[in-house]
């Protein structure tokens, strides 16, 4: 091919076209790096500054110049963060919502996709449509109506309101694993059919276990957003032992507006789950954010 | 062209037409319910809310007709103030956001040693709760004792007030947003590794330039990705809500205060639920619109999988 390429070494003596194409090619390739470095750095500053604050003595740390290395440290911080305001309450809050959201959105997007990707009948087209349209749909518009909803059957200040919908489908998971389940070949509904299956041994002999990849993606997906949960508990959960760590921390930040030690100890303790949790889960979740990028 | 990939949902399916709709309805029940429940319903009541004047005054809605709508084009400087903010930031956001989020993502495509940990950190901030995220953020961009300013004094650089100056508080979030925005990363990246490489070699054979093959094949075949995360990020980022409600609750002197934010503050601290009802319409008729303008003009020039 007439693509130019390095000369392997020792093969012949280089011409000065083919030295210059290499020596162009390292010194791209350390641009390249440098510059990933650089931004790496960058994107990683925040979360150990906020390490690094989590174990300061106070009086460091309002120390200028600032200081990204700790001169002493201060574990008690986290000792403390626990004590300032109910933390281990609002730690099994957060994973109570998260377990039982979790749940919820596995079970109903299963067998929801299910529906959509391998029986044919219909009127199934138009449905997926409309399930598709109301990803359009602002969260704000449904709120304040839900909201009163949820009032009036006496729901606000428990999990029902943010746990009960994920019992009965999400556009976006419903989509994702739609996607995925077309994907399954149709000869083993065939066979399983010929076998003598019903509709629901399909489903639960074939189509769940060939369906884990994407069960898993929508249980990460799921994993985070709840955790991650602001607005929901903010709208729903106003009694103060209902709160979820996402509001428990800031009002944690009025109370101790100063005292950045304790509070950077809190929000470490609020993201490492999460960073395990990735640690494991990694894979299949840049696997799913490649899936649902690929939507046509 | 040669075919990549089948597409599945044009496959022939002969199977099973005949099939009454008695199994997939059972299936797809739950669905139906939550829609007409959490969907439909509020959908519905929240139209007829925007037509009351509900508030914490009047717990019976009474109806006003078009007033609300009338006061909020009229002698409401807070929506005004919050349209255009909300599409300040949606527009920084989605500029920037999008050049450097596919200039990472090309880089991290180019045979780079150690990409998942590279992978791992530009998407390390999708993983941190978005409170402790701005927590952080605020004491990072404290003015006098945060990070941001102390390691611009080392250049010597007198660094702004960021978040607690209205001239620099819109840029600061912008600025966060991008940070946030890994997600993005992981499409484009795997959009660059769904390219032939034999384009680019063809391309070299002819003599293209570096630039014509960026313009030239990559920007056309990458056209899927840009598509799915500029729909999505308008979407997103016209409703952001908890990073600056957190981080500024719309100030100082307004300069961040969002549409989100705005209709949260007059829904759950006026308590005036029928003008909220209204704010969240237009917000839903400008989501539609701009989405229904990008999908008209944007998805025609999108190339997918031939």
């Amino acid at each position: 091919m007439a693509v130019l390429q390095p000369a392997a070494p020792g093969s012949r003596a280089m011409t000065d076209e083919e030295r210059n194409y290499m020596l162009l090619q390292r010194l791209r390739s350390l641009i390249k790096h440098a510059v990933l470095i650089v931004f790496g750095i960058a994107f990683m500053l925040p979360f150990v500054w906020m390490i690094s604050s989590s174990v300061k003595p106070n009086i460091d740390i309002f120390e200028i110049p600032v200081r990204l290395i700790p001169k002493s440290l201060r574990l008690e911080n986290y000792v403390d963060a626990t004590n300032a305001i109910p933390f281990w309450q609002y730690l099994w809050n957060s994973t109570y919502y998260t377990i039982f959201a979790t749940i919820g959105s596995v079970l109903s997007n299963t067998f929801i996709a299910y529906g959509f990707a391998r029986v044919r009948w219909r009127g199934r087209n138009v449905l997926f449509i409309i399930v598709i349209a109301t990803m359009m749909l602002p969260f704000q518009v449904r709120m304040i109506p839900l909201y009163i909803l949820f009032a009036r059957i006496g729901w606000l200040n428990s999990f029902l309101p943010l746990i009960v919908p994920n019992f009965f489908g999400n556009a976006f998971y419903i989509f994702l694993m739609r996607q995925f389940m077309m994907t399954l070949p149709k000869e083993l509904d065939d066979a399983a059919r010929i076998d003598g299956a019903s509709e629901w041994g399909i489903f639960w002999r074939v189509a769940v276990p060939l369906s884990k990849p994407a069960i898993l993606t929508v249980a990460i997906f799921e994993i985070i957003h709840t955790w991650h949960d602001f607005i929901g508990p903010l709208v729903y959960l106003r009694h103060p032992t209902k709160y979820t760590l996402s509001i428990g921390l800031r009002l944690y930040f009025t109370q101790y507006g100063a005292e950045w030690g304790l509070l950077m100890a809190a929000a470490a303790m609020f993201t490492i789950p999460m960073v395990i949790f990735f640690f494991f889960a990694q894979r299949s979740f840049i696997e799913g954010i490649t899936l649902t990028g690929l939507k046509g | 062209m040669f075919r990549l990939k089948r597409d599945p949902a044009k496959q022939p399916n002969s199977w099973r037409t005949d099939n009454l709709p008695a199994w997939g309805l059972f299936f797809v029940a739950p669905w139906i319910i939550g829609f007409i429940a959490f969907t439909v319903y509020p959908f519905f009541a929240s139209l007829y809310y925007s037509f009351t004047n509900f508030n914490i005054i009047n717990l019976t809605p009474r109806w006003v007709g078009l007033d609300n709508y009338v006061e909020l084009f009229t002698t409401d400087p807070l929506f005004w103030i919050s349209i255009s903010n909300s599409i300040r930031y949606a527009a920084l956001l989605l500029v920037f956001a999008t050049i450097f989020d596919i200039f990472i993502a090309y880089l991290l495509s180019q045979d780079v040693k150690f990409l998942s940990i590279y992978r791992t950190i530009f998407f390390f901030p999708v993983l941190v709760p978005v409170v402790a995220a701005s927590l952080t953020w605020i004491w990072i961009l404290n003015p006098r004792f945060g990070l941001m300013n102390g390691l611009l004094d080392l250049f010597g650089i007198k660094g702004p007030n960021w978040l607690a100056s209205p001239d620099t508080a819109m840029y600061s979030l912008i600025f966060i947003g991008v940070w946030g925005s890994g997600r993005q990363v992981i499409v484009y990246l795997s959009g660059f590794n769904d390219i032939p490489r034999q384009l680019y070699e063809a391309a070299d054979i002819d003599g293209a330039s570096g630039f014509q093959k960026f313009w030239r094949i990559t920007l056309p075949l990458l056209s899927p990705q840009i598509f799915f995360n500029v729909v999505t990020l308008i979407i997103f980022s016209l409703q952001s809500f908890s990073e600056v409600y957190i981080m500024t609750q719309g100030g100082p002197a307004n300069s961040t205060l969002l549409y989100a934010v705005n209709l949260y503050n007059r829904a759950f601290e006026d308590y005036a639920m029928g003008y909220a009802s209204a704010l969240a319409w237009i917000m839903f008729l400008l989501i539609l619109g701009l989405t229904l303008i990008i999908f008209k003009f944007l998805s025609g020039k999108v190339i997918y999988e031939r």
